[in-house]
């Protein structure tokens, strides 16, 4: 094999890297607007998961106009927050502030037959890494309407059965409020939930962990809501 | 100058064709099998895997067989290795930008291509000693080979463990169910992909006896 110098292995490896930089920069700057674009259609389609209607990628942003009618953001206590734009806040900075200071979005929904659905969106730890997702509810504040629920990498076949429809129909028709008022979250149980129960549902066998994640994301998240859900009723 | 090869010589399409059996990168060089672990619980993630080994393999082998002259020896694998990084994080990003659902999917096992043993194998074996169109179908042929095994491996794990094939219910249709059968769900845990490998190097050896080391 041929000798080379130490220069030559310098500038070599020089041009090499600013090359590779180059390149590497301008096609993470030319795809940006396309993947933030991925993104939000996501969320959107995620969003309306939450209240039953089925999107694709493709008609995601118009069916999002025609559904979701209104979005405001609420503090803790549960008052209007003005000038915030519900969509762009990230619920993963959210959940990082102190209760008092965050900032939460509320989505709400018009069904075809006129009913108000109204989303809010959740953001917790799984077994391996964040899980997310959006929960709805009735105009009672209380009975929760629909799920949808996701995570970054589950274990497939365990965790990451929380994406499976079985599983978020389970949520529906559930209360986060016991009757005489008190907010009791929803508990996922291993084994069997009680059918009768109010707030129970099944955990996923052999993810107990991401199980327990999912439980403990709806009660923090949801407890930040309980002041606003509160204030609507009365 | 020499006599020009046509493009799909002999010797050529061996190149593409030697991989799929008796030169296969996992069952016989037993390479990459950390990620024929990972990603070999359903049957789709395991084929887009194999386009994107493909397109990084193939490319990567092509440049760095450009570029073999060039390469001083002593930093050889920094280059190899950058190239195959470079690659590697642009599939990831064309991934983000055109196929949103399918990167969702394959989350870090996407990154983790550069850590796959058969490219790194591949550039330094077969791509600086070779031009660049025989370096090209090379790793065509070995991703395709690494392929093979990960859609076989995939298969028996989709269909073993969650009682389906690329998410239809089988089982559930034939009825297994009814007559107490019950999903394996060990065939969805990672050692239970090895011992498949296994049996794939099993069946192909007692098939094909020069392939059976000497002690």
């Amino acid at each position: 094999m041929k000798n080379f110098s130490n220069t030559y292995i310098f500038v070599f490896s020089a041009i090499m890297v600013i090359l590779v930089a180059a390149i590497l920069s301008s096609a993470a700057m030319l795809l940006q607007p396309k993947q933030q674009k991925n993104i939000e259609i996501e969320k959107k389609r995620k969003i309306l998961a939450s209240i039953g209607i089925e999107t694709t990628t493709k008609n995601a942003e118009d069916l999002y106009g025609k559904y979701i009618k209104e979005t405001y953001v609420v503090d803790v206590k549960g008052e209007q927050k003005e000038g915030l734009d519900a969509f762009s806040i990230s619920m993963k900075d959210e959940m990082r502030k102190p209760e008092e200071n965050r900032e939460l979005p509320v989505y709400v929904g018009v069904l075809d037959d006129g009913r108000k659905e109204y989303i809010v969106p959740v953001r917790g730890t799984g077994l391996w890494g964040p899980i997310f997702g959006f929960v709805s509810f009735n105009d009672d504040f209380n009975t929760i309407y629909g799920t949808n629920f996701d995570h970054d990498s589950e274990t497939p076949g365990l965790g990451a059965e929380i994406t499976t429809q079985w599983f978020q129909d389970e949520f529906k028709g559930k209360k986060i409020f016991s009757s005489d008022g008190t907010f009791t979250s929803i508990e996922v149980v291993k084994g069997k939930a009680d059918p009768n129960s109010n707030n129970q549902v099944d955990a996923i066998s052999g993810s107990t962990l991401t199980s327990k994640g999912l439980e403990a994301m709806l009660h923090t998240c949801l407890s930040s809501y309980q002041a606003y859900f509160k204030k609507q009723l009365n | 100058m020499k006599e020009k090869e046509p493009l799909f010589s002999t010797k050529n399409l061996k190149l593409l064709t030697n991989p799929l059996n008796e030169d296969n990168p996992i069952t016989v060089q037993v390479l990459g099998i950390c990620s024929a672990l990972a990603i070999t619980v359903k049957l789709e993630p395991a084929i887009v895997m194999t386009f994107s080994v493909m397109a990084v393999l193939a490319v990567s082998n092509m440049v760095i067989s450009m570029l073999r002259n060039l390469i001083p020896p002593r930093i050889r694998i920094i280059v190899q290795l950058t190239v195959i990084a470079a690659m590697v994080i642009l599939v990831d990003q064309l991934l983000k930008a055109y196929a949103y659902d399918v990167s969702k999917q394959l989350s870090v096992f996407v990154g983790l291509i550069i850590t796959n043993c058969i490219i790194m194998g591949r550039l330094e074996a077969f791509a600086m000693t070779n031009k660049p169109w025989p370096s090209f179908l090379d790793g065509i042929g070995n991703s395709a080979g690494y392929g093979i095994i990960l859609v076989i491996v995939a298969f028996f794990r989709e269909l073993l463990g969650s009682g389906e094939v690329f998410g239809f219910p089988v089982i559930e249709k034939i009825g297994l169910y009814n007559i107490g059968y019950e999903d394996n769900g060990l065939m969805i845990l990672p050692p239970m992909a090895l011992m498949l490998v296994g049996v794939i190097i099993w069946v192909q050896r007692s098939k094909n006896k020069e392939l059976i080391e000497e002690n």
